[in-house]
């Protein structure tokens, strides 16, 4: 089972959370402006990395946030994790 | 059984206490220290078992967790009838009964073994080869034919009666294995502060100190070093000690899991105490102290009961004081088995033969054999065995003579030693994820670069022999504890004299074997031409051989097996080992129970049950319930003699022409708040919340960002910045999520907070056209008059003194109110209104009338008239999406191409040609009777019920084009033929809504 880091409230274990897919997709301010090339990319293309992947976290059994976390989807480990709107952490 | 192979002291059984025990309906004795094997052997029984596949006759092998044939069925009675055990592992206590298991009829005489006769019609990969047609056989005779044929034990044909627990651990060092180097790893762990938790497997520490005979460490014979040690452990606070407990999974971030068996050795075990309990620890450390496993020699007849590993009749005979046999022929390419023979030998078992397969034998252990004259032969081998049941003679030939067997002399003997080596147990570091390294001058797999907060100590890191096992774990210990944070004061060390271990070892096929049976996996029936089989046949990958042969694949997983399948696989293919790669290493590392795993979680307590504040008087008034999620809803309340179609026609009546009561409290409830709650409605909802004043009501939809359909429920504003939300029932968690998510992550600018209120409010419909004479006198401080409060309004007051939110809202198609107030008032006001409801003739009804009465009004039920599929115009909502607004969740999606696509199935109403047939939920819809397939149905129902208001069966569907069909005749497939219906609206009640004021 996993150990995840909320930046809330700390470690707690996986079975604590639920996971929110890929991380910094920003809804588009005026959808309607958007072509359906562009929406349809929007709403379905998401990256599926080997390796460091940004994405989304909820400590839905604890203090309920949502946060972002950066995890090797090789390794499974978790890298970073951070609080919506912060940059995503370089890891270098 | 008169033969007794039990010496006359030591070991580590208590002899002043016989046990009497079931074996096959026969009796026997052992005692208290005594696994079923040892007792087993202390009686001369070596047969335990039939093979997997040729139904060969099989004995003990092993001493521990590797034994691949004595799978053995321990039974206390039918609920607790626990097959595939090995016997090596099961603790023996008063009254045990076991049993052996894939013979039919008797162990000795089994009819299953005309396989054996037959095995060169069963080569490697038969099953794929021979049962490819006719394809329907497979499931009428070829897979009942093997499973009858072929197999392990049976299940339990009761449910588990016994408990068991689940518990969550923590601590700074956990120490696997509790042999020398997991005991002084613990040692020196705790020594140096950290909080330890050591486990082992069996019910007494000390691993191979168990079965030492003349070893002293510290000065004292082994046996006292490990009763003060263990001793001294057990006094530390910050130490948890765990016999009985497998190590069986190490998953990510330092968790391990343990499974704790707390009554399989009791013979009355306390009804109290679980039966197993499982451990999930999360370690900051782990020290893996796992041993090693002897692996056998690859030879012919090397399967025969009474071949066993030369290190485990050493284990028999100083920890449970049996000789496994009276005359033993060893095999050996491995210096230890001389430390078996002379121990045997010393306790006045004959030694016919040592074979060593190596050109020398010259280490001190051999030498010491030379000296105590056993007759030492180097450079021989073993070209098969004799015997049905039991080994009665060895053959041995010199290696020169390998091609001609005519030089085998045969030894009569009724014990064969064999020791190809040790094989260190990797098996935690490769699940811990780690890299395994081949080590070229121990000739196996080691842990090479962890990946986890891990250490290996002692044997399973190829480190052999006692005192250096002890250092090797000592220093483990204090590295783990360093890593968690402890500085250790010193580095134990201990002062150990034993005999050597020595060196050797071979991993492949003996000289001779080929063209006849040698076995590589015993439990599985794999043997070494097998192998060369699948690589002839292009079987080149390890993994790929693995499965085309079975190897190492059965419960055992090849502990015994697969270094000895890597070496033949190398041989055949002219390649070194490590080039041929490795199988991967699974949990569990023995199997575990499905109790264990599943723990309180079963029975009442599987999932959650939710009931609402008026179950309990819906339980008193006979209400059938039904699982709506994890709640439970009256479904209807049935009058003495009623079946459900009664019941739901006399419910349904009543509200149509009087009242009923309903409760609702299941209704996902949330409510918003803030001062940007009306954008935020208006982002979330396809609504226009703007203009909705305070005190007023409005049906809304949620969609996905994707344009679908997610949810729907009334929405009540109660003031400018507050509303109060509704949700289906099975919705709430996940509309609140969607909601959380926007705000959260999209929206974080927005000033709204976002309550879930589903248990905090009791909701009782009162529906009909009393419904307002119900409540008139019963309400305080609202006006209830149609005037001051109209359709899809909302008031709050109070009724009989209890704060009230009272909604006049209908899911019926009548005059309605929904109460809400507080869950702890809930019981009491619905007996309120249920009492002034009696003049009335008010009629309480569940789900089904509920449901029954919606679609007669064509209202939708998300989840049942959409799919995930279904845009709020394919359903006929489009009136409610608020064409001005810029944006809402799902807008932009409703305007891609294939949403606005002719064609998109529709929500409609069906009408049986036959008023009184009623379709199936879910039954396709074709256009013409008599269509051939595959045809492309045209749609589906959605609900079909029937009608007691308008005396016939309704239907609702979603159909191709449905609305441009009216009129139109379908077909609708049922088992027997397509039925004709015909399409109409889907609302067949009261389609202009004057009910809901006709009071």
């Amino acid at each position: 089972m996993l150990l995840i880091v909320c930046p809330y409230c700390g470690e707690r274990p996986e079975i604590e959370f639920s996971y929110g897919g890929e991380a910094h997709l920003v809804r588009p301010k005026d959808p309607a402006s958007l072509g359906d090339a562009e929406w349809a990319d929007y709403l379905y293309a998401r990256s599926n990395p080997k390796g460091v992947h940004a994405e989304r976290w909820r400590h839905t059994h604890g203090c309920a946030r949502f946060f972002n976390a950066l995890r090797d989807t090789l390794s499974d480990r978790f890298l970073a994790t951070y609080r919506i709107g912060e940059q995503r952490p370089d890891l270098a | 059984m008169s033969a007794n192979f039990r010496t006359a002291e030591d070991g580590r059984i208590d002899r002043s206490r016989p046990l009497g025990f079931r074996f096959d309906e026969r009796s026997y004795q052992g005692f208290p220290g005594d696994t079923l094997a040892s007792a087993l052997l202390a009686n001369g029984v070596h047969l335990v078992g039939r093979s997997f596949k040729y139904h060969r006759p099989r004995g003990i092998l092993s001493a521990g967790a590797d034994e691949p044939n004595a799978l053995v069925a321990v039974r206390r009675d039918e609920a607790r009838y626990t097959p595939n055990l090995r016997a090596t592992q099961v603790e023996l206590y008063q009254g045990l009964s076991a049993e052996s298991q894939n013979r039919s009829p008797s162990l000795a005489f089994d009819i299953g073994a005309v396989n054996d006769r037959l095995s060169r019609f069963f080569p490697a990969g038969f099953y794929y080869k021979t049962f490819m047609w006719p394809r329907k056989a497979w499931e009428r005779w070829y897979e009942p034919w093997i499973r009858a044929m072929a197999g392990l034990g049976r299940a339990p044909t009761l449910p588990d009666p016994d408990r068991y627990a689940n518990r969550f651990a923590h601590c700074d060092v956990l120490v696997v294995g509790a042999g020398p180097a997991g005991l002084a790893a613990a040692l020196s762990a705790a020594e140096a502060g950290a909080r330890v938790i050591l486990c082992d497997e069996q019910a007494e520490f000390g691993g191979s100190l168990l079965a030492e005979s003349d070893a002293t460490i510290e000065g004292k014979p082994a046996a006292t070093w490990l009763a003060e040690t263990v001793a001294l452990l057990a006094l530390k606070p910050r130490v948890t000690l765990l016999p009985r407990t497998t190590a069986f999974g190490y998953f990510a971030y330092n968790m391990v899991g343990l499974a704790e068996r707390l009554t399989e050795h009791l013979a009355e075990p306390d009804p109290a105490l679980p039966r197993e309990r499982l451990w999930q620890v999360r370690a900051r450390e782990v020290v893996l102290a796992a041993g090693a496993i002897e692996r056998p020699l690859v030879f012919p007849g090397n399967d025969r009961p009474g071949v066993m590993l030369a290190d485990a009749t050493r284990t028999y005979l100083n920890r449970y004081g049996v000789k496994c046999g009276s005359r033993a022929v060893v095999v050996t390419a491995h210096d230890a088995a001389y430390r078996a023979a002379l121990e045997l030998h010393r306790a006045g078992v004959a030694i016919a033969a040592i074979a060593d397969l190596r050109t020398a034998a010259n280490g001190p252990l051999p030498e010491a054999a030379r000296a105590a004259g056993l007759p030492v032969r180097p450079a021989t081998t073993i070209t098969g065995t004799g015997g049905r049941l039991r080994v009665t003679a060895a053959s041995l030939a010199p290696l020169a003579a390998e091609s001609d067997r005519r030089g085998a002399e045969p030894l009569t003997c009724d014990l064969v030693l064999m020791s190809g080596g040790f094989t260190p147990s990797v098996h935690l570091f490769s699940q811990s994820r780690g890299k395994l390294r081949f080590d070229g001058e121990l000739a196996a797999y080691v842990p090479g670069h962890s990946v986890q907060q891990e250490r290996s100590a002692g044997a399973c890191r190829g480190v052999f022999g006692l005192a250096a096992a002890l250092a090797d774990g000592a220093a483990a210990g204090e590295a783990a504890a360093r890593a968690a944070g402890f500085s250790a004061a010193r580095a134990r060390s201990f002062a150990c004299h034993a005999s050597g271990f020595g060196t050797g070892g071979i991993r492949s096929v003996l000289p001779n074997a080929h063209g006849a049976k040698a076995f590589v996996d015993f439990q599985n029936d794999v043997t070494a031409d097998d192998l060369v089989l699948a690589t002839r046949e292009g079987f080149h990958s390890i993994e790929h051989v693995k499965r085309y042969t079975t190897t190492g694949m059965a419960t055992d997983q090849g502990k015994t097996s697969n270094m000895n399948a890597l070496g033949i696989v190398s041989e055949a293919l002219g390649k070194p080992i490590p080039e041929i790669g490795l199988t991967t290493f699974r949990m569990p590392y023995t199997p575990v129970s499905f109790g264990i795993l599943a723990g309180p979680s079963r029975d009442e307590l599987f999932d959650p049950v939710r009931t609402t504040p008026i179950h309990d008087w819906a339980t008193a008034h006979g209400a059938v319930f039904e699982d709506v999620g994890q709640w439970k809803r009256a479904r209807y309340f049935p009058a003495p003699g009623e079946d459900m179609e009664r019941a739901v026609a006399r419910e349904c009546r009543a509200v149509r022409q009087s009242t009923g009561i309903f409760d609702a409290s299941t209704l996902g409830k949330i409510e918003v708040v803030g001062p940007d709650a009306v954008e935020f409605m208006n982002r979330i909802y396809v609504n226009a919340w703007s203009r909705l004043g305070a005190g007023r009501c409005r049906y809304g939809l949620v969609l996905r960002e994707d344009g679908f359909i997610a949810d729907d429920g009334v929405v009540g504003r109660l003031a400018e910045n507050r509303f109060h939300v509704t949700t289906t029932t099975g919705g709430a968690t996940r509309v609140l999520a969607q909601m959380e998510d926007y705000l959260q992550t999209e929206w974080p600018e927005l000033e709204v907070w976002l309550t879930s209120v589903t248990e905090q409010w009791a909701v009782i419909a009162v529906q009909g056209p009393r419904s307002r004479a119900v409540l008139e006198g019963l309400v305080e401080g609202i006006d209830i008059a149609s005037r001051a409060m109209p359709h899809m309004s909302v008031a709050e007051g109070r009724i009989r003194g209890v704060p009230t939110r009272l909604f006049r809202v209908s899911y019926t198609g009548e005059l309605g109110f929904e109460v809400n107030v507080p869950a702890d008032y809930g019981r009491a006001v619905w007996e309120e209104i249920f009492e002034a409801g009696q003049p009335h003739g008010i009629t309480p009804y569940g789900t089904e009338t509920m449901h029954v009465l919606r679609a007669e009004k064509g209202y939708i039920v998300v989840g049942q008239e959409t799919d995930g599929t279904a845009t709020p115009d394919d359903v006929g909502l489009t009136w409610a999406v608020g064409k001005t607004k810029p944006d809402f969740v799902g807008k932009r999606s409703l305007a891609r191409p294939a949403m606005r696509a002719p064609g998109r199935k529709q929500l409609v109403g069906l009408l049986t040609e036959d008023p009184h047939f009623l379709l199936e939920e879910g039954a396709q819809i074709l256009a013409a009777p008599n269509q051939k397939a595959p045809t492309k149905p045209l749609g589906h129902v959605t609900s079909s019920y029937r009608s007691a208001t308008l005396g016939r069966t309704i239907a609702l569907a979603m159909i191709a084009g449905g609305r441009d069909r009216m009129g139109e005749m379908l077909y609708v497939t049922t088992a027997e033929r397509p039925v004709p219906a015909k399409v109409t609206s889907p609302v067949f009640y009261d389609p202009e809504g004057a009910r809901l004021d006709a009071a």
